[in-house]
């Protein structure tokens, strides 16, 4: 992916998400001040800042916890993702991961895979599902790229915290999203975890567009893709993070002030 | 950045976890009871030491529609994490429903002889029946009623209350509230409940006397094989992935929500679902204790309910039964042997479960028998964790 | 005409009455002439006061009418036994005489002099039969006699008497009784029942519109019901319709006064609310704790008021009117340790689970409820009022009792403190950091645990000062709390957690809509109405009206 790319406004139509002008506030705090991102088909893009930047409020949005006071919010060109609600947008194909690791803690490893597989959420669907020899297929595989398969029945309560993130991000994988929303996904992680995490998010990426919000800079660094750095609620600097780390606007946030 | 979470499992899906053996054992000991008590009363001699008396049929009776009363909450508690301190409305309502049905079978042998009026309406001079007393003569609509009219409310306020994300301790307030407001209404006589006598001098049930030793043994067969029917159907909500999603919107509301489930709609189901159940305890109560009155709908007997489901075990549906059972056969014997001590007791349980025993009984059990130290970790993480960035 | 006591009671001939009526006259008309004078009349009083004892209804009325233009006070203590059903004839003799009970008989007095004349049993004398008509008369003439009574409180309620008679044969002696009057309470009382009887009977038209002009700025139901009366009745066309505006008048200055008592009623109730509320606000907002006990702390300070009075009244009971006063600090004492115990004791353990700790609270509600039944007993406790706060103030229509408006001074100095204590000292700096970050704080340097308790003994401290002023208003029993507690939660619910304003405009918000709803739904409905409302409002406002928004606040 070029620089180009990043600092360009594309058509709406060619993105897969599109934010224009979304402004959120707290009690007069401005979390978001007309911050305008666009994220195309296939696209790994990490997005930094300093805490308060509104990285999380930003996902928020996107996902429909927070409604925007002001902007547009487009999915895939031509969806209107601020009228919507959060189980609305989900199956639009739009997973998130939190950036504290959140599963299912009284359930069994396999038992979160299985509610997050894609397919009918309804009520009386649920009352009778069963899983099919595919979907158990799938499931093996989501295990395996999560190295959770010796562990598939212990409860996810017990897994050490890299493995929590792991399973969060295998039962994004199994909700077979378009797009991944991923929070700090190295946090709390050893350097060896951070590392294979960094090689999970490459492969995901292959079929998937993904938008990474990361603190740590080696981290995003390994992942080698255009960085959008927010500060108060809307773009500071985009570019690779070479580019970006030079920029002097940049250092001043980080370091300055 | 965000260190290591201390927030452990805590062990109350134990019991969904713990085998098949704990449900059979319930639905056996249930079927079991629904034979043996009615052959005891009424087939054993009286002077036999195994005799049962039919006092004593009716009391454990009683205590099965407690007993399902506490699995409709534990249902929604225990499970979906839907603390509702309203649940002893839908109760009455399924108790007031049959009640009306036995009032409207009273006929003619009132004190006031009136065919149609029951004797409350003749004595606040009402020349005819209001429209909501109509077709309570028919047994099948009074059964109807039972499950639809709690159903319906369960449904209204559910709709309102899940669809705004009321939740937590905001929805127990409500939840009171609405029971709390139930509680007025039906005292007042104008609403053609009876006022604060309630409904009350039943006569028969189908053309059964209700004295009738063989009507209370059937009465006390028929809970416990509904008990069991409950019992069984709640279990098998728990067993497929409804249940997980209901534990997994307890344990991690927005998560289930991320996934694309409306958690909602899963809310709505559970709540109506309970709510049914619980009419349909009242519905049993009823027949067996001869009376329902308003104080039903005192907010304090709701609150009473979550205890019982705490102390037996919350999150496993035969502790509900146990506690139920347990609380109440406590109750009866403080209130005989020394009832100044009664509250005491009780207000004590309270704290000492909620303190020492977040588990119950039955969680206790399973600690026990595991025999290994439970998987507590850090029980007071503080509500600041809401604050985190 | 034979002295008291020895002439038999027989002036029942057709003659007799004429003439006693036009002795009457002429008495009348020498009363209107001159001041009264009683010894002169004296002597006239005891054939008309003989007359009472009349088979004849019609020569009752006449004598009562008669006795009462006579102006003269003695007549009023004859009348008001007769009123009361105590005038009787001693049937030994047919002497009349006042009876009063002592015991088993009763004690017999001479009507005008009073002199005692002996006891009889019971069954010896015939009680004089009075019926509605002549009730009516009774009170209408007693009305006009105590027009001139010395005491001002008497002539004012024979004022108001006097215009319930609607008889215009009491003009004449309330126009001297209201020329002579000096204090204005009582004048503007006589006035108005001069306008009514002049609106009533006086034969010129243009007379009778002044006077049911006269009328129309009472805001009067009493008034009302007279103008409409009049407005219906009278046969001039144009005093009709004067008195139709002028009964429209009333009505809307009656609704304006209406509101007014409305507001006060509604504010009184608020003030209580708030009072209830406002420490279940704090220990919501700042330790997310619900403590279902809330009620009970409230009980526990109304007992301490009880014991406090119990004290005052062994020890000092000339320094009664203080009690209250001493109580108000030692509620707040009192139960601001038993908080501080509770949560040292039982809530710490539960921080974080707040459906936990909403359940171990209400175990310890139903014990200190049955507690304080085991020590106290289960009835009512009588809390006294000081005498400053008992009484009313009276603005013509509206009545406020003072002990509400004390409680409504208090509620506010309480809330103003609070505000103080949390704005402007240190204690108050800390509890607003720990509610907005514990882990914040708690790295600080703030003793969060300390802070804990010292806010969950301030929330119960001020249901503690809540509980002595509502000692005064309500029954002191160990269900006090109860009744209180859900209204306290919805207060909270409603005004929204995190911000005592939000609390404070809960509350009168709740207190103004359940008087204003009363009138029209009655107290019950009006309840079921609001809990109804507020359980709909929450559903568009789920974190209430006042609500912190943002991340901060969701989990």
């Amino acid at each position: 992916m070029s620089t180009a790319a990043v600092h360009a406004r594309p058509e709406k139509h060619d993105t897969i998400l599109y934010l224009d002008g979304v402004s959120v506030s707290f009690d007069g705090f401005k979390a978001l001040n007309r911050l305008s991102l666009y994220i195309v088909a296939g696209e790994l893009r990490a997005i930094i800042g300093p805490n308060g930047a509104g990285k999380t409020t930003m996902m928020d949005v996107v996902t429909g916890k927070t409604r925007p006071d002001a902007g547009e919010v487009f999915f895939n060109g031509g969806i209107d993702l601020t009228r919507l609600d959060e189980a609305r947008i989900a199956n639009l194909g739009i997973g998130r991961k939190f950036q504290k690791p959140t599963v299912f803690d009284n359930h069994t490893v396999l038992d979160n895979l299985e509610l997050a597989i894609a397919g009918d959420r309804g009520v009386f669907a649920s009352l009778f599902f069963r899983l099919s020899g595919e979907q158990r297929d799938r499931i093996d595989a989501v295990l395996h790229t999560i190295s959770l398969t010796a562990d598939s029945g212990r409860l996810a309560g017990s897994l050490s915290h890299g493995q929590k993130q792991w399973l969060e991000i295998g039962m994004l994988l199994i909700q077979d999203p378009v797009l991944l929303l991923i929070d700090e996904p190295a946090a709390g992680m050893t350097d060896a975890e951070t590392e294979a995490t960094a090689v999970l998010l490459k492969e995901i990426v292959k079929d998937h567009s993904v938008v990474v919000v990361e603190h740590d800079m080696a981290f995003v660094r390994s992942l080698g893709c255009p960085v959008t750095v927010l500060h108060e609620g809307h773009v500071l600097a985009s570019g690779t993070l070479d580019a970006v780390q030079a920029n002097q606007q940049v250092i001043e946030v980080y370091l300055g002030r | 950045m965000t260190s290591t979470r201390s927030r452990a499992p805590r062990p109350l899906a134990g019991g969904l976890l713990a085998g098949s053996g704990a449900a059979a054992a319930t639905i056996g000991l249930l079927l079991a009871a629904a034979v043996l008590v009615p052959v005891l009363n009424l087939a054993v001699a009286a002077d036999s030491p195994v005799h049962m008396p039919t006092w004593v049929v009716s009391l454990v009776g009683k205590y099965l529609t407690f007993a399902l009363l506490a699995l409709s909450v534990d249902l929604i508690w225990g499970f979906c994490g839907i603390l509702s301190l309203g649940h002893g409305a839908f109760f009455a309502l399924g108790g007031y429903a049959i009640g009306m049905h036995l009032m409207r079978e009273i006929g003619g042998r009132g004190v006031y002889g009136n065919p149609l009026l029951p004797d409350f309406m003749v004595f606040l001079n009402w020349s005819e029946l209001p429209w909501y007393w109509h077709g309570f003569d028919s047994f099948p609509f009074a059964l109807l009623m039972v499950v639809l009219v709690p159903g319906l409310l369960a449904f209204v306020f559910g709709w309102f209350a899940f669809r705004s994300r009321v939740t937590g301790v905001y929805f127990s307030i409500i939840s009171q509230a609405l029971t709390f407001a139930l509680m007025l209404a039906f005292f007042r006589n104008d609403m053609g409940f009876g006022g604060n006598n309630g409904l009350t001098d039943f006569k028969d049930v189908l053309g059964f006397d209700l004295q009738d030793d063989r009507t209370r043994a059937a009465l006390f067969a028929l809970t416990a094989v509904v008990l069991a029917a409950a019992y069984f159907c709640c279990r098998l909500i728990i067993l497929s992935r409804l249940g997980k999603v209901l534990v997994a919107v307890r344990d991690a509301e927005s998560r289930v929500r991320f996934l694309g489930y409306r958690v909602e709609y899963y809310k709505l189901f559970v709540f109506v679902f309970s709510a049914m159940l619980a009419g349909i305890a009242g519905a049993l109560y009823v027949p067996q204790v001869g009376i329902i009155n308003p104080s039903e709908f005192a907010p304090a007997n709701s609150i009473e309910i979550v205890i019982w489901v705490a102390i037996g075990g919350r999150g496993t549906l035969h502790g509900a039964i146990l506690g139920a059972i347990l609380v109440n056969y406590l109750k009866t014997w403080f209130t005989g042997a020394i009832p100044e001590l009664w509250l005491f007791a009780l207000g004590g349980l309270f704290i000492a479960v909620t303190l020492l025993l977040p588990t119950g009984i039955v969680g206790l059990a399973e600690h026990l028998r595991r025999r290994r130290p439970p998987a507590t970790g850090d029980e007071t993480p503080h509500l600041a964790r809401e604050t985190a960035p | 005409m034979a002295s008291v006591g020895t002439a038999p009671v027989s002036p029942r001939g057709p003659l007799v009455r004429p003439l006693v009526v036009a002795v009457l006259c002429l008495l009348l008309a020498l009363l209107v002439v001159r001041p009264v004078g009683a010894q002169e009349a004296a002597a006239d009083l005891d054939p008309l006061v003989r007359q009472l004892a009349d088979r004849d209804f019609a020569a009752k009325i006449t004598a009562v009418e008669a006795l009462g233009a006579t102006g003269d006070t003695r007549a009023v203590p004859v009348l008001d036994a007769m009123l009361t059903g105590r005038l009787a004839v001693r049937s030994a003799d047919g002497r009349l005489v006042i009876t009063e009970s002592r015991g088993s008989v009763l004690l017999l007095t001479d009507p005008l002099s009073g002199a005692e004349v002996g006891e009889a049993d019971k069954s010896a004398v015939d009680f004089i039969a009075v019926n509605n008509r002549l009730r009516g008369v009774l009170r209408g003439t007693l009305g006009g006699l105590t027009l001139l009574s010395p005491d001002a409180g008497r002539r004012r309620e024979a004022a108001d008497a006097v215009f319930r008679t609607r008889d215009s044969a009491l003009l004449p002696l309330l126009e001297r009784a209201a020329a002579r009057e000096h204090d204005a309470g009582v004048k503007s009382r006589m006035d108005r029942a001069l306008a009514a009887l002049r609106a009533l009977a006086a034969p010129d038209p243009a007379q009778r519109i002044a006077a049911v002009t006269a009328l129309r700025n009472l805001a009067d139901p009493e008034v009302r019901s007279l103008l409409a009366t009049i407005a219906a009745a009278d046969t001039d066309a144009n005093v009709r319709e004067a008195a139709a505006t002028a009964q429209r008048h009333v009505e809307q200055r009656l609704a304006l006064w209406g509101v007014l008592g409305n507001v006060f009623q509604g504010v009184s109730l608020g003030s209580v609310l708030l009072l209830a509320a406002v420490g279940l606000a704090i220990t919501f907002g700042v330790m997310g704790v619900i403590n279902m006990a809330h009620g009970e702390m409230v009980m526990l300070g109304a007992y301490t008021t009880y014991v406090v009075q119990d004290l005052f009244r062994t020890y000092a009971p000339g320094a009664f009117d203080f009690s209250v006063l001493v109580a108000i600090p030692s509620a707040f004492l009192v139960t601001a340790l038993i908080g501080i115990l509770i949560e040292r004791s039982i809530i710490r353990f539960l921080y974080g689970r707040p459906l936990e700790t909403l359940l171990a609270t209400w175990g310890l509600s139903l014990v200190l409820q049955q507690a304080v039944r085991s020590i106290f007993g289960p009835s009512n406790r009588e809390v006294g009022n000081p005498s400053w706060m008992s009484g009313a103030l009276d603005l013509g229509v509206l009545t406020l009792t003072y002990n509400r408006i004390w409680i409504i001074v208090f509620s506010i100095a309480v809330f103003a403190a609070l505000m103080l204590l949390i704005r402007a000292s240190g204690f108050g700096l800390q509890m607003r950091a720990v509610t907005q970050n514990r882990r914040m704080a708690a790295a600080m340097g703030i003793r969060t645990g300390r802070v804990d308790a010292l806010t969950f003994g301030l929330g119960s401290g001020i249901a503690g000062m809540a509980g002595v002023a509502l000692s005064q208003i309500d029954n002191v029993s160990p269900n006090l709390g109860q009744s209180y507690i859900i209204d306290s939660f919805m207060v909270v619910v409603f005004g929204g957690v995190g911000n005592l304003w939000g609390t404070l405009v809960g509350a009168l918000t709740l207190g103004l809509a359940n008087k204003f709803l009363e009138p029209y739904a009655g107290a019950v409905l009006a309840k079921i109405l609001i809990l109804v409302a507020i359980i709909l409002f929450i559903q568009k406002r789920p974190r209430g009206l006042f609500a912190l928004r943002g991340r901060a606040v969701e989990t």
